[in-house]
């Protein structure tokens, strides 16, 4: 009989705080004090901790099987290979993709910029017919959010300083939710891209990925999904949200740094012009030119982030032998917990949906009369872990009538006491500062 | 290290009652040259301005206007009370010394001579993290001084 992971007592239950513990367990980091108080890790938005399944996973790759992949004919390189493009397949079921709709990217910041920069290439003169669809010209529209992540915005202010085409803005309300009649007025005939966070790594907010696409297909736009604070936490499905690309963060859902992910439709993808070029993408290369793998390879130049891939799929199997609904029903409860405890303190003002509307497991709030900087290592100083600036959103904040925020984010391996303990911090910070 | 021997009460104190908050400056007398400087902590949209007045080789009147932590805010205060009537050396020796001293993770111990009230910022030295906050100010007032004496030379 195969053992049951340990820290599964009934896959069918909801999450609980005595399986959390357990689960807890399976993280060495999250086992020590800070400033004498045990650790409680409320920043798992901006990193998460790996269980000890996927730190040996990758230390067992370099222990049994570290080699070049898609070269070389020894034991060492064919087993790599595999572990690589297995790792490849688990990652691609886990959001729902085929293998070679997932191309390893060193994080989603480099997923899109390989993104921008295939556009800019399709719009240099002399570019393939083929990639003429991701082409921009002056007058073209990028479209994006107020509360995209600086890695959402900044790719696409460059090239479209680059193309003369232009970045427009579908606003957000005054509780950080996305306005949708704008959103239809500006998505027109000169978009050619819409790009947005399905989830706001601020606001907590999750965004109408289905009404924005049908606004998208209806003028003919390419659209990119920053699932970085969705697929972590939620089930995530890019064919049935029916995006052209998505990005992933490895480092947000159990995985090392330095490994994550772009999907981008196969038809897509194969032609698109790639961003890196030189080794393992081509095909015949002679003294003048080259031509190109199809995809994954083709966005796949030089050697690629094995041990930190396969970490990755490690992780994502984490997440699935967990129940990636019961993580998503889990955190929705910490939210709600996170949301309705701090607004009850006195001064505190919790930014993005009101209690009792959808959002991720996570909430950014400002504590009136001190700044964020000064909660955060007053937070610190009793072992709580939290962010606290203006969470690469600096759009975001200036809308919100903001410079910082402190922002508590939760994982599946977070208790509702990590919650209580957070809040009852909260509560005395404004006595200490004299607020 | 305790949280209160980070946020002393001095720094509490001044991070409230902001001495120097205000762009508005008095006059500057007949022979006084100014500068100016703006700077940002990109990590946490901190920023500040200040402006300093230098007249016969001292400096005459440093103001500011900014928004950030607590700790950012009571050293521009306290950099306002130590700047006023210093020589421009005296002035620079100061900045000089709290640079040092925030930059040594804790093994330089802070002159109280020299630093009068800006040696409560002491502990911020064990915080790698805050000492830009504590600095900001001063590298404004420091690059605001130089031009303010460049200003005295022309």
């Amino acid at each position: 009989m195969v053992a049951t992971p340990a820290h599964v007592l009934d896959p069918l239950a909801s999450l609980g705080n005595e399986e959390v513990l357990r689960i807890r367990n399976d993280f060495p980091i999250l086992q020590q004090t800070v400033n004498g108080k045990p650790l409680i890790y409320l920043d798992s938005g901006a990193t998460s901790q790996n269980p000890l399944s996927v730190i040996e996973a990758e230390q067992e790759f370099y222990e049994q099987r570290n080699s070049a992949v898609h070269r070389g004919a020894h034991y060492l390189a064919v087993e790599a290979t595999e572990s690589f493009e297995d790792a490849r397949s688990t990652v691609a079921a886990f959001i729902g993709a085929e293998w070679d709709e997932v191309i390893w990217t060193s994080n989603a910041t480099e997923g899109l910029n390989l993104l921008s920069y295939s556009f800019l290439n399709a719009s240099l003169p002399g570019a393939d017919p083929e990639a003429a669809r991701f082409g921009l010209s002056a007058g073209d529209e990028i479209v994006v959010t107020e509360m995209e992540h600086h890695a959402n915005l900044i790719p696409w202010q460059q090239l479209a300083q680059r193309t003369g085409a232009v970045v427009r803005y579908i606003p957000v309300d005054d509780h950080g939710v996305l306005d949708l009649e704008e959103a239809a007025r500006i998505i027109g005939g000169r978009t050619k891209v819409l790009a947005f966070a399905h989830a706001s790594n601020v606001v907590g907010t999750i965004n109408p990925v289905t009404a924005l696409v049908a606004l998208a297909r209806a003028v003919g736009a390419l659209v990119v999904l920053d699932a970085c604070q969705s697929a972590p936490h939620m089930p995530l499905d890019v064919k049935a949200l029916d995006v052209d690309f998505a990005v992933l963060s490895g480092h947000k859902m159990l995985a090392p740094t330095g490994i994550g992910v772009l999907y981008g439709k196969s038809a897509l993808l194969n032609a698109m012009p790639p961003f890196l070029t030189g080794g393992s993408m081509i095909t015949t290369v002679t003294m003048e030119k080259a031509a190109f793998l199809p995809a994954p390879q083709r966005f796949e130049a030089g050697t690629q982030k094995i041990s930190q891939a396969i970490a990755l799929a490690s992780a994502v199997n984490y997440l699935t032998e967990t129940g990636i609904d019961r993580i998503h029903e889990w955190e929705m409860v910490l939210g709600r917990r996170l949301v309705e405890g701090l607004s009850g303190i006195p001064g505190v003002r919790v930014v993005g949906p009101a209690a009792g509307i959808e959002r991720i497991g996570l909430a950014a709030f400002d504590v009136d009369g001190v700044h964020a900087h000064d909660v955060g290592q007053y937070l610190d100083n009793q072992g709580i872990a939290v962010r606290v600036g203006h969470h690469c959103a600096q759009p975001l904040h200036r809308r919100l009538g903001l410079t910082a925020t402190t922002r508590a984010s939760t994982y599946l391996y977070n208790t509702t006491d990590d919650v209580d303990a957070l809040i009852q911090a909260v509560a005395g910070v404004r006595g200490f500062f004299g607020a | 290290m305790s949280l209160e021997q980070l946020y002393q009460q001095i720094i509490l104190d001044h991070s409230k009652s902001r001495h120097g908050d205000g762009l508005t400056m008095v006059e500057a007398p007949e022979g006084a040259t100014k500068g100016q400087s703006h700077q940002l902590n990109p990590t946490c949209g901190d920023e500040i301005t200040v402006r300093v007045a230098v007249q016969g080789g001292r400096v005459s009147q440093l103001r500011w206007d900014g928004a950030g932590c607590s700790i950012s805010m009571a050293s521009a205060s306290v950099l306002t009370d130590l700047a006023e009537g210093l020589e421009v050396a005296e002035f620079t020796h100061i900045i000089d010394t709290f640079r040092d001293m925030l930059r040594s993770r804790g093994k330089i111990t802070a002159d109280p001579e020299v630093l009068g009230d800006a040696a409560a910022f002491e502990g911020v030295a064990r915080y790698v993290a805050r000492v830009k906050c504590a600095m900001i100010s001063w590298v404004a007032a420091e690059d605001a001084l130089a031009q303010a004496v460049a200003g005295q030379q022309n």
